[in-house]
């Protein structure tokens, strides 16, 4: 550690800024009448795991959207890894940012998605190492090896050569983890990906993002309705509802004592069954 | 050439003569080889440019996709023999470029089917999901590996029976480029007419010279189509 980093360390507001991985400030995002995102502040801490719960169609998984860049916000700044994702720095001013930019910050974040999404016409192994091939410059070698390894670690090594259709749905999730793993991204978003899977299927999916959870230090935002698994992995879970955080709490806390009463309504709910 | 042996050897004019067709035939096949040469540059042009059309026309950028819309709400709106015509005559006195009537009809067949395989290709691309599209943001891929690995190669095995049916269709309108003077199979049928004026063989083999081709073209497609099938996730 040099000089200057220990200057900045002073500094307690950098000191703070460098350990944040996400920050979104005032965010808002508006569907024609409905206010899905309504001057949203959230930090997400690098290596933290957060899951964010609530009610569906409350827009939660808006959140992870506008992180990948698939919904552009209508307001508000956000920033992955200290770089703002939509703006640029020029002139001392944040100006609406280039392409080029976006698709620079966006690396390092992936996604893992309710359906999967899995491309249909290439098999598990040019699923996975197609990212790294075109947006990391890898040659297909290495991120063939690289892919193989991914499919090892999820428990697809018998797969490789299987195209989405020859696999169940639990495998083809499985893929699609390995897929955003990939890319090395510092953040991973989750959303909702045991959602369309059939029951008996959810665990082996589950298991993975666990031991992901468990053993590296990756950033985590996990949309889920799996209270249990909620409660096992994050740090904090955050209670969204009426596109706002209403509550947020380390799971011991929050899904014992919930605070707000919406969030003792809503967990009450899920909880029931 | 055709020669007055031919014309001599004529019974009456409404008679099969066997002789006759058989005389007749390398003329109609020489038309027949314009016709399929007219086709296969016409669609391939109506492959790669509706093909950029229908990308173009799903640009972001107004100052791009506009016009290519108008274009090809222009071209859809108004005949091919128009068409024809326009290049034919306008190209050379106008812009002073004089191309050979082949390459003149060849391209106006393939332009003007670009416009139809451009609409063709664009439902292609609309009935890929979203969910790719967004699987490719997810992965970081630029904006031309999106469209190359991902989205076309899942929209054009979709576009196959559409761009077949307009290969035979255009065949089929490749008669039209008699009128701006391409000695295709009509055009050779209507010569063989005029100089012995015997309408009979030359007619009716050239339809059958039609069939010949559009029926194994029609074949071809649906082998194709069969092949390039994948299933959906």
């Amino acid at each position: 550690m040099n000089e200057s980093d220990v200057a900045n360390i002073d500094d307690s507001a950098s000191a703070s800024t460098a350990a944040t991985m996400v920050r979104m400030d005032k965010v808002t995002k508006v569907f024609g009448d409905f206010v899905c995102l309504d001057q949203l502040d959230l930090e997400v801490r690098s290596g933290e795991k957060v899951v964010v719960i609530g009610p569906s169609g409350s827009g939660k998984t808006t959140i992870l959207r506008v992180l990948m860049t698939l919904e552009r916000p209508d307001s508000g700044v956000i920033e992955v890894g200290g770089e703002p994702l939509y703006h640029e720095r020029r002139g001392g001013e944040l100006v609406k940012a280039r392409e080029k930019h976006v698709r620079s910050v966006r690396r390092q974040v992936s996604m893992v998605f309710q359906h999967f999404n899995l491309f249909p016409h290439m098999t598990a192994l040019r699923n996975v190492s197609i990212g790294p091939m075109n947006a990391l410059g890898r040659t297909k070698d290495q991120a063939d090896a690289r892919s193989r390894e991914l499919l090892g670690m999820v428990g697809l090594s018998e797969k490789l050569n299987h195209y989405p259709a020859q696999l169940s749905g639990g495998q083809k999730q499985r893929v699609a983890i390995a897929r955003a793993l990939a890319m090395e991204p510092k953040v991973m978003l989750f959303d909702e990906i045991t959602s369309a899977l059939d029951p008996e299927l959810v665990g082996e999916v589950l298991n993975v993002v666990r031991e992901l959870a468990h053993t590296t230090d990756m950033t985590m935002v996990i949309v889920t309705h799996e209270m249990g698994f909620a409660r096992e992995i994050a740090d904090r879970v955050v209670m969204f509802a009426g596109g706002r955080i209403i509550e947020q709490a380390p799971p011991a806390d929050l899904f014992s004592a919930p605070q707000h009463e919406r969030t003792k309504a809503f967990l009450n709910a899920v909880l029931q069954h | 050439m055709l020669t007055a042996r031919m014309v001599a050897q004529a019974d009456g004019p409404g008679e099969w003569d066997w002789a006759f067709a058989r005389d007749i035939l390398p003329d109609l096949l020489r038309g027949l080889w314009v016709t399929v040469r007219a086709t296969a540059v016409g669609i391939v042009i109506a492959m790669v440019l509706g093909l950029m059309l229908a990308v173009a026309r799903r640009s972001r950028i107004k100052i791009i996709s506009w016009p290519v819309a108008a274009f090809v709400e222009f071209v859809r709106g108004t005949p091919l023999l128009v068409q024809l015509f326009f290049l034919f005559y306008v190209l050379p006195t106008t812009f002073g470029i004089v191309p050979s009537a082949f390459v003149t009809g060849a391209l106006g067949l393939g332009i003007h089917y670009a416009c139809y395989t451009s609409e063709s290709y664009r439902a292609g691309i609309e009935s890929v999901d979203r969910g790719q599209w967004e699987a490719a943001t997810a992965v970081n891929l630029n904006a031309v590996t999106t469209w190359t690995k991902v989205v076309l190669p899942q929209a054009i095995p979709t576009v196959i029976p559409a761009l077949g049916n307009y290969l035979v269709a255009m065949l089929k309108d490749a008669p039209l480029l008699s009128t701006i003077t391409v000695l295709e199979l009509l055009a050779e049928a209507k010569r063989i007419q005029a100089v012995t004026f015997r309408p009979t063989e030359a007619f009716t083999m050239a339809g059958v010279l039609f069939l010949a081709v559009s029926v194994p073209s029609a074949t071809l497609v649906r082998f194709l189509e069969r092949r390039y099938r994948y299933e959906r996730v």
